[in-house]
């Protein structure tokens, strides 16, 4: 009916008109990206940033010399000081810190110091451990006969690759992809349930309390003010989705152009941590997961999740006045199953065939949440196909009932009516 | 012919006969008043005449056809007692809004608006939103779209509370021009002076149920109490008589209730014989006022909790 058309568009454009809409829309996105590359300048920052290290070497452990791996560390063989006066005197001559190295028995090496004026990093701690550890092993080999680059030639230092073979789209990175794919929907999914409900809510509210609705189904039926309203909200959260898919999208291809030494450095880094290598591997992950499926999926329980609980907080909506605490007492009950689908999606993530994992994507109120944290691993179609069933199912009848509650609600003033009445007002005929 | 028949309607909520088996019909063309004092069932009547509520019993017949709320939504036009506007809305977009979800073209909807804006000379509103309008200002709107898509029956709840004497009869000769042009209004209210002016038929309800229906002047007759009213300078010796009693004496007019076989050619010859000076005389009608608080008083004045079932 196109009566249903002009609500759906009144209540879109209304909303994509709006200056919040623009600003969310637009910001969201670039706080991310902000976010990213704050966190890829720290690390870059914090290799440059030089250490310079004071070393006692009283076991004469280097030879008169430092070997610095780190280039991030650089070392000064201090002469003819005892540890306790120098410890005085490091932060005067322009060191951060001060390694002191007592003479020690080779074959029981212990009481190495590092002074700093502040906690040093555990970066740096283990940098420092690694170099006194090569050095205390090259003075064994020697005393053991060993030349230490022969030593070298002959250690073994192999990485193990695992590749997982029970999946079709096999890869030895997609376990970590998945993980923060599916944890990623599943907050996402949350959190537009939650906004956009709350918005279906706040209209229905203003509605009533602007006395509007009555205006208004004088021309239309009840049911279709709060179905416009519900798809119109609806349609505005796909608009946002879309946009940012697409500044994402924008941005990753922009940001190496505009930027084009931070991915080198960022690779460097990751080289240099070791860890971080990981970034590029999840990227690479990433592509192999099945992007269509996830796709569908996030879709389907966007819509299937947004439309089951905006009619819940449509029937709220209507059966509160302007006091924002009615409200509130109201809405708490319909968050609970939302929230204990995140809590239960966070389980699910870590541990995604869990018997709790497989109620919680199947049962309709907490599916849209805890499925997206699934659907990125291997799971049975047939617990994919129960789950949409069900959702649509709960859509359906709660539609049904909540519709009856608003149509009622929406033209009563005054005192809120008890969970009683309400439960009353959804199961009477007609 | 009746544009709208009720017959035996129904309506009762939890606690309240809300509407308590009316019927009344309504011709086409004129105004007409449905009066009643607070909490008497009028805004749960024309909520099923609007199509808003389904009554529990009872028949609704619109211009001879079984009303359907859907596909009559274009034959009225409500404007409900609590105004309600969207606040953020501009107003040039909510009147096109309002009217094309009664089913105008968007074509037929802007010529219409452009009528009525010129002539309540709105032009410069198209881009204000409403929360920058007075209560009066938003009052001209509110009626604007209600008649915009030129609804055959005019329901409105209290049009004229909020609005300057100015402002009131500039929609006070608005309904008259539709009334002319054909549409029919009801007109709900409970300040009695403006029905008096304004309609020609009244049904007058009170806790659910129908207690008046008439035009205004058959009613007017049927509650008339035989009172007259003669300006002259009367002396107190000039009233010994039984054909009538004095209401109220005053220096230079008198009220006079005749008694039932007194015409009032008697009452005239009576006091030329006295030689009494006679500057005017003439049939007191009662207010519209007068016979609603006669009506209605003794009641309860507040309604009753009751149980229904």
């Amino acid at each position: 009916m196109n009566k249903i058309g002009l609500i759906i568009g009144r209540e879109y454009f209304t909303r994509v008109k709006k200056k919040s809409f623009f600003l969310t829309t637009i910001l969201v996105p670039l706080v991310i990206v902000g976010f990213y590359a704050g966190i890829i300048a720290i690390i870059a920052k914090g290799s440059t940033d030089k250490q310079s290290i004071a070393v006692i070497d009283e076991a004469n452990l280097f030879n008169g010399k430092v070997d610095s791996a780190d280039k991030a560390i650089s070392f000064t063989l201090i002469q003819n000081e005892t540890e306790n006066d120098f410890i005085k005197k490091y932060k005067e001559k322009g060191y951060n810190a001060f390694l002191y190295i007592p003479a020690i028995n080779i074959d029981s090496p212990k009481n190495f110091r590092l002074h700093t004026q502040s906690s040093s990093s555990l970066s740096t701690t283990s940098s420092l451990e690694d170099i006194i550890n090569k050095a205390i092993q090259n003075k064994r080999l020697v005393a053991k006969g060993i030349d230490p680059k022969k030593y070298e030639q002959i250690a073994a230092n192999v990485q193990l690759k695992n590749i997982n073979d029970s999946k079709k789209d096999a890869s030895g990175n997609s376990v970590a992809a998945a993980y923060i794919v599916s944890y990623a929907c599943g907050i996402l999914i949350y959190m537009m349930m939650i906004i956009y409900g709350t918005q279906v809510m706040r209209g229905v509210t203003e509605e009533k309390t602007n006395r509007i609705a009555e205006v208004i189904v004088s021309s239309v039926k009840p049911f279709q003010l709060m179905m416009g309203k519900i798809l119109g909200i609806g349609a505005v959260g796909l608009t946002q989705f879309a946009i940012w898919i697409i500044l994402m999208g924008t941005m990753n291809l922009a940001l190496p152009l505009i930027f084009p030494g931070m991915f080198n450095q960022m690779t460097e880094t990751a080289n240099g941590v070791g860890d971080a290598s990981k970034t590029a591997e999840i990227l690479a992950g990433i592509a192999s997961l099945p992007l269509l499926k996830i796709a569908i999926s996030f879709l389907f329980y966007f819509l299937g999740g947004y439309l089951t609980y905006a009619s819940l907080f449509a029937a709220i909506g209507s059966v509160v006045s302007e006091d924002q605490q009615e409200a509130q007492q109201l809405v708490f009950p319909v968050l609970m199953p939302i929230i204990l689908g995140f809590v239960i999606m966070t389980k699910a993530v870590n541990d995604p065939n869990s018997s709790l994992a497989v109620f919680g994507s199947l049962f309709p109120l907490t599916s849209p949440v805890v499925m997206m944290g699934r659907v990125t691993y291997d799971i049975p179609t047939w617990q994919l196909l129960t789950s949409a069933v069900l959702l649509i199912g709960c859509f359906l009848l709660l539609t049904w009932m909540t519709g009856k509650i608003y149509r009622t609600g929406i033209l009563m003033y005054g005192k809120k009516p008890s969970w009683k009445e309400m439960i009353k007002w959804g199961f009477r005929k007609s | 012919m009746n544009i709208l028949e009720l017959h035996n309607l129904k309506k009762y909520f939890a606690t309240q006969k809300a509407v308590d088996d009316i019927s009344f019909n309504i011709e086409e063309g004129g105004i007409f008043g449905l009066l009643g004092p607070n909490g008497a069932g009028k805004t749960t009547l024309l909520r099923m005449i609007t199509g808003i509520f389904y009554p529990d019993s009872g028949e609704i017949i619109l211009n001879g056809k079984k009303f359907d709320a859907l596909n009559d939504a274009f034959n009225i036009g409500y404007m409900p007692e609590e105004r309600g506007l969207y606040k953020k809305m501009k107003i040039g977009e909510q009147a096109l809004y309002l009217a094309r979800l009664k089913g105008m073209s968007r074509a037929d909807a802007m010529a219409s608006i452009k009528k009525w804006f010129v002539k309540f000379e709105m032009e410069t509103w198209w881009n204000k939103k409403v929360e920058d309008l007075s209560k009066g200002m938003s009052q001209k709107l509110q009626f604007v779209t209600t008649v915009l898509h030129q609804p055959k029956l005019i329901i409105l709840d209290e049009p004229f509370s909020g609005l300057d004497p100015v402002n009131a009869n500039l929609i006070k000769d608005e309904i008259f021009n539709l009334a002319k042009n054909g549409s029919t209004i009801i007109f709900s209210t409970h300040r009695m002076e403006q029905v008096e002016e304004i309609c020609d038929h009244i049904v007058l309800v009170n806790k659910g149920t129908k207690i008046l229906d008439g035009t205004v002047h058959k009613i007017k007759q049927d509650f008339k109490e035989n009172v007259y009213q003669l300006g002259a300078n009367i002396l107190p010796e000039h009233l010994m008589t039984h054909i009538f009693e004095v209401v109220k004496h005053r220096p230079d007019r008198i009220l006079l209730k005749l008694n039932d076989d007194t015409r009032p050619n008697d009452v005239l010859k009576y006091f030329i014989n006295q030689n009494v000076a006679i500057n005017s005389f003439n049939e007191l009608l009662p207010s519209l006022n007068d016979i609603f608080i006669k009506l209605v008083e003794g009641t309860t004045a507040a309604r009753q909790f009751q149980n229904v079932n």
